[in-house]
């Protein structure tokens, strides 16, 4: 339903969105993520037609936003970063404006606006004047705005920014289920956000899409993905290597502990994919039962996304120590 | 097709901000009250001895110098700062449709301010005999000056976030169109410029086409020269606009 094709976006000289493709279909999500100032704003910017491209296409449910923009803007909601709204009016009629450029008028604009103030819980404030909402009920109001013609497009820019723990869940909860019928698009900071909400996620940096795929594949990427820990009673460092330096889908071993009859080992699998990874804890713990030792632990590593995020990301300083 | 219901959505949303605010009443109230005062104090509407309207309309112009520019000064500023330009720029609106809702409400906002001045027109009508024909063309004059007014006032808020420099562009862009067709400046032109040349730089002058509208004559060449100021200063709106975000 959204269609980007080598788009670029410059600013001068300044080249902020370069060669972006991807395509979101009916009932994806899509979490767009990147470091700040990587590009993820001014694409959502030209999906919705509010940049126009320098060069590349975007068409949304085959309207090709440069050349239809209205058609194409008629499908889209769209959320924008910092979520603005007229501060000066009640939500009440800023809902009925947003209603009212939507088209929508009579039973229609007042079973859309119930329905938003309900999905927003909205109810408390809805004669109340935006400029003395928290900003918790300012982004809503904006959401609110964004979903009110039903949309079959949504393009939200960092829909839980500045939302309390709880207001968080709500708005992914929101977007999961939106997202059964619908082709969304989100830009996060917070990547547990990603691998809840998001059927696949793109990594942008420095305008340029360096990553794609669902948020396991993703994960696979991390070089921690797949290996196996394991602590092991009754066992003596030296025959531990020994017996599992057998295993074919070894890669190496490295001991973290060991003492007292105590070894604690990460095996690292010759491949992160999910079988070699799920086999090599099977031979460890086949490998214990024969040799008589108890297991104390024994778990495959996932991976991180803030890691695969990090080393994507941050290429000089690979995983690096610090927050990204 | 949706073009119209899209306009006044936006139009009746911008009037609707006028009065939301105090800046609607502040602007009536000062607006009213320096109208009575140039008309009765400055303009001598009573020494005059005569039934017309000729003090409160030769001071519109100044009067609409400092007061058109402060009401069109937010109409983009206010949208770029608070960042709804992009919200309302991504619904199905096309740029020019946003700027012509936004100038047409402003502009009703003036008509519903020169209305208020009615009290002048019964009071001359009570104390004498005037011809109101010319005070129809007064009026129908002082709107289009205002709207004349207005179109640069919403083109130097689309310039800009800050409020105040587009207010200041605009009152000196407003100013320029009035002196160059003010008698002082333009005997002063004659001076050093043939005959010829001050009447080019004149016609330029709003204040030499309001004239026509004062003494009750509404000619086509004055409603040509409003009616296209009004158009260029919105044309090159939507340039600026588009300019902002192409980058």
């Amino acid at each position: 339903m959204i269609k980007v094709e080598n788009l670029s976006k410059s600013f001068g000289s300044n080249r902020a969105v370069d060669e972006v493709s991807f395509e979101v279909q009916k009932g994806e999500v899509l979490g767009f993520i990147g470091p700040n100032g990587s590009g993820k704003s001014t694409t959502m910017r030209m999906i919705t037609g509010f940049y126009p491209a320098t060069a590349g296409k975007v068409s949304v449910c085959g309207f090709d936003v440069s050349e239809n923009p209205i058609e194409a803007k008629e499908k889209i909601g769209y959320l924008p970063e910092s979520a603005p709204s007229y501060q000066e009016m009640s939500v009440l009629s800023f809902l009925n404006f947003a209603a009212e450029m939507r088209g929508l008028r009579g039973e229609q604009k007042r079973s859309a606006i119930r329905r938003v103030v309900q999905t927003c819980h909205l109810d408390n404030v809805l004669g109340q004047t935006i400029d003395t909402l928290s900003k918790g009920f300012k982004h809503r109001t904006c959401l609110a705005q964004a979903i009110i013609h039903d949309p079959e497009v949504l393009v939200l820019d960092e829909p839980t920014d500045g939302l309390d723990p709880n207001q968080k869940h709500e708005v992914r909860s929101l977007i999961k289920t939106m997202g059964k019928t619908k082709a969304i698009i989100f830009s996060t900071h917070i990547l547990e956000e990603v691998e809840a909400v998001c059927s696949r996620a793109i990594i942008i940096d420095r305008g340029r899409v360096v990553a794609n795929g669902t948020p396991e594949e993703l994960k696979a990427r991390s070089e921690r993905a797949g290996v196996v820990i394991v602590t092991l009673l009754g066992a003596s460092e030296a025959s531990v290597k020994d017996k599992l330096t057998g295993i074919a889908s070894l890669h190496r071993c490295e001991v973290r502990e060991s003492g007292g009859g105590r070894v604690s080992v990460e095996a690292f699998p010759t491949s992160s994919s999910g079988i070699e990874a799920q086999s090599l804890a099977g031979r460890i713990a086949e490998i214990a039962v024969r040799e008589n030792w108890k297991i104390e632990q024994l778990k495959t590593e996932e991976g991180r996304l803030e890691e695969v995020f990090r080393s994507i990301t941050m290429p000089d300083t690979q995983s690096g120590k610090g927050a990204a | 097709m949706r073009t119209w219901p899209v306009i006044v959505t936006i139009a009746k949303r911008e009037l609707s901000a006028y009065f939301e605010s105090p800046v609607a009443y502040v602007f009536l109230v000062v607006f009213l009250l320096l109208a009575g005062f140039f008309t009765f104090s400055l303009g001598g509407f009573f020494e005059l001895g005569e039934a017309s309207l000729n003090s409160f309309f030769t001071w519109m112009p100044w009067l609409f110098l400092f007061l058109v520019p402060a009401v069109g000064m937010r109409l983009w500023s206010e949208e770029r700062r608070l960042g709804t330009i992009e919200l309302l720029l991504t619904m199905p609106v096309s740029t020019w449709q946003a700027i012509v809702a936004k100038f047409l409400a402003s502009w009703a906002f003036l008509a519903i301010a020169l209305a208020l001045t009615f009290p002048v027109v019964i009071t001359v009508n009570w104390l004498g005999d005037p011809d109101n024909g010319i005070i129809v063309a007064g009026y129908v004059g002082s709107l289009l000056l205002a709207g004349t007014f207005l179109s640069i006032a919403c083109l130097t808020s689309a310039l800009t976030r800050n409020q105040v420099i587009a207010f200041i562009l605009a009152l000196v862009l407003c100013l320029l169109l009035i002196l160059v067709g003010f008698a002082p400046v333009t005997t002063m032109l004659s001076r050093f410029a043939d005959i010829w040349l001050v009447d080019i730089i004149a016609s330029f002058s709003v204040l030499t086409h309001f004239e026509g509208f004062q003494k009750g004559v509404v000619d086509t060449r004055d409603l040509l020269f409003f009616l296209s100021v009004m158009g260029f200063s919105l044309f090159t709106t939507g340039v600026v606009l588009r300019n902002h975000r192409a980058g």
